[in-house]
């Protein structure tokens, strides 16, 4: 059971909205899953099912203006940050009608008029991105804030550290959001950083780090929404270190062989963000049962349709293939 | 056009300047750009002209602030990154290669990346094996990124213009031992296109096409040659992406001669790419003898100084090349 306090600014409707938003993740990811199985999608890609929390409660946060920097596990951002799952389906089908016209596929989903600058293929490639959207925001006072989304595997990478540092000392208004899923491919937390948790570097630059329990949503929205504040306050960046689990493997050909089958059913049965927030839904009396149904329902009709436009759209034509790199 | 003599370094300065002075999305960012004035001096003043937040004075972080970059251009900024030598391009690379380069195409047009990465490059200061390097080749590889390598301050201040308002990324090489060198350059502002070669030396007998510093060997050779009777046309390609094949295979069509001169290691350098452009044109029919190529030793630029000055080509490889692709034209 998840007990951090509702938000009292959350309405009813903005509570349907994130409940149907986490189904509309989870089934974007697992209808990608099924139809790469079938070899229907091509290529790679990373699922984020067992995350949802994280990407919906931040993303919540964050006004249109604001801007997102997101990772190879990357859909669930999307989706939060107000994208269009028919143009995001069609991208993974490597459509005409993609966000990247099918040029770009599952790692490089990007809008940037949304404000989402992209997914990254590089662990760690979009943390200094981040930092020099946020100068801008600060060298012209456009007052928005940039939410960095990245993982734990990351956090080691030299980029976060340079990335934080620069941040700290320009106090530009970026949050830094570690979705700490426990493994870096196959590499776990515990044998790859030698402190118990990665928001604690925080203090090495200079700013807050917080440490949430990343599949509670209303921790999520708390911890970011404080993060959020303090940045567009001018008051510079935060680190925060959110704990979740990825239930799928890392990309397509993973056996997992790295942890145990009854670990994957301890965070499944046991901290599955979605059920955790119906759960408290219903024993606060929020919304009915029945309307939580419906949400789900048609967040999976959304997917099924999604699917539809995708398989539906024109390929992108050869003519095509050398336009666009360069502007 | 109101002329003044001005160094290299000058004119970048200059051309920096006066970008910053008429678009407020210019902005500088490097390490010891500020009142140290730059590994080079190259924006010694522009601190005091300008500001710290729009000259900006950063860590020692390559990867941090090339990334900073991207992300500030990809925001509607014009960042200008400062890069102290061209060898630590090896710590950005990831910025450049897999993030500024890549983004427009990856996002299917959408956003784009309007930053110039200035750097001096080359040999000759006794800086050795990690501070000497011509890894231009590198970035001219690379789709998406346009690479510039000024000869002289007339070029650099035109091309710097053009580079910084380019909606593209663009690396802008320049040479350490060209900072000092004077020549009279216009005031104001003005543009030379990106793309366009110049002919820096009219002649006729062989084409010798040199970049950057291999310009002036290349400028110095054809004095020397002109006393045997020898008319070189020297080319400076000013910009590897894009290449102004045009000119190249026009002035060979005329000579029928080339050689080709960089510093870079010859191995898989630049030359080889003009040298394939060459002979897959129509050119290939007037070419009266084999390509000279001339570049770097396939060796780390070393410290002590005669091994540093053999490492690269110089003026005496030059006339000896001009002078081999002529006698092996006679022996036809």
């Amino acid at each position: 059971m998840i007990t951090t306090k509702i938000p009292p600014s959350l309405s009813t409707n903005q509570m349907r909205k994130l409940y149907h938003q986490m189904w509309l993740i989870r089934y974007f990811d697992e209808k990608v899953d099924e139809f790469f199985a079938r070899g229907a999608i091509h290529g790679t890609t990373h699922l984020c099912v067992g995350q949802e929390a994280t990407a919906t409660g931040a993303c919540y946060v964050l006004e249109n203006e604001d801007k997102i920097t997101s990772t190879h596990r990357g859909h669930g951002h999307c989706i939060a940050k107000g994208a269009d799952v028919n143009r995001m389906m069609a991208e993974l089908f490597a459509k005409e009608t993609g966000y990247c016209k099918g040029k770009g596929g599952s790692m490089h989903i990007a809008d940037v008029d949304q404000g989402n600058l992209g997914a990254n293929g590089i662990v760690g490639g979009g943390i200094p991105i981040a930092v020099g959207a946020a100068l801008t925001s600060k060298m012209k006072n456009l007052g928005y804030v940039v939410l960095c989304f990245f993982g734990d595997g990351a956090a080691n990478e030299g980029s976060f550290h340079e990335a934080l540092n620069l941040a700290s000392i320009w106090k530009l208004p970026v949050v830094f959001f570690c979705e700490n899923n426990q493994y870096g491919m196959s590499g776990p937390v515990k044998e790859m950083v030698n402190i118990e948790n990665i928001g604690d570097r925080a203090s090495a630059y200079g700013i807050p780090g917080k440490v949430i329990e990343g599949n509670d949503l209303f921790s999520v929205i708390e911890a970011t929404e404080k993060a959020v504040a303090r940045a567009r306050k001018g008051n510079g960046p935060t680190l925060i270190e959110a704990k979740t689990y990825r239930w799928k493997g890392h990309s397509k050909s993973d056996a997992k062989k790295y942890r145990t089958k009854e670990e994957e059913q301890y965070w499944r049965k046991e901290k599955d963000p979605i059920q955790l927030l119906a759960n408290r839904i219903i024993s606060d009396n929020l919304l009915a049962k029945e309307e939580l149904e419906a949400l789900q329902l048609q967040a999976r009709e959304q997917i099924d349709s999604a699917v539809e436009f995708a398989e539906k759209s024109p390929a992108p034509s050869l003519t095509s293939l050398e336009l666009d790199v360069y502007a | 056009m109101k002329t003044k003599d001005m160094s290299y370094s000058e004119a970048i300065r200059d051309a920096i300047s006066l970008k910053m002075h008429e678009d407020e999305d210019v902005f500088m960012l490097g390490e010891d750009i500020g009142v140290y004035g730059g590994a080079f001096g190259v924006s010694r003043g522009l601190i005091e002209e300008f500001g710290p937040k729009r000259i900006r004075n950063t860590p020692i972080s390559e990867s941090g602030i090339a990334g900073a970059a991207v992300g500030s251009a990809l925001t509607g900024m014009r960042p200008i990154l400062e890069l102290q030598f061209s060898d630590f391009i090896t710590i950005a690379t990831d910025q450049i290669i897999n993030q500024a380069a890549k983004i427009r195409y990856m996002y299917g047009g959408k956003g784009k990346v309007p930053m110039v990465l200035r750097t001096p490059s080359g040999s000759g200061t006794g800086a050795a094996a990690q501070h000497s390097q011509s890894l231009e080749v590198w970035m001219a590889h690379i789709p998406g990124l346009k690479v510039v390598q000024p000869s002289s301050s007339y070029d650099a201040k035109g091309l710097l213009i053009s580079a910084i308002e380019d909606d593209n990324p663009v690396i802008f090489y320049e040479h350490k031992l060209l900072y000092g060198m004077k020549e009279p350059v216009p005031e104001e502002l003005y543009r030379i296109p990106l793309g366009k070669a110049a002919i820096k030396r009219e002649g006729t007998d062989v084409t010798v096409i040199a970049t950057s510093i291999m310009v002036h060997k290349a400028l110095e050779a054809a004095k020397q040659l002109e006393r045997e009777g020898i008319e070189i046309e020297v080319i400076d390609p000013r910009t590897l992406v894009p290449l102004d094949e045009e000119t190249i295979i026009a002035s060979v069509s005329k000579t029928s001669r080339v050689v080709i001169v960089h510093e870079a290691v010859k191995r898989a350098g630049f030359g080889a790419e003009i040298a394939s452009v060459i002979v897959e044109s129509d050119a290939f029919d007037f070419l009266d003898a084999p390509i000279e190529r001339l570049g770097g030793k396939a060796v780390p630029i070393p410290y002590n100084p005669e091994l540093e000055k053999h490492a690269v080509p110089q003026v005496s490889d030059i006339i000896n090349a001009v002078k081999r692709t002529l006698q092996r034209g006679e022996e036809v």
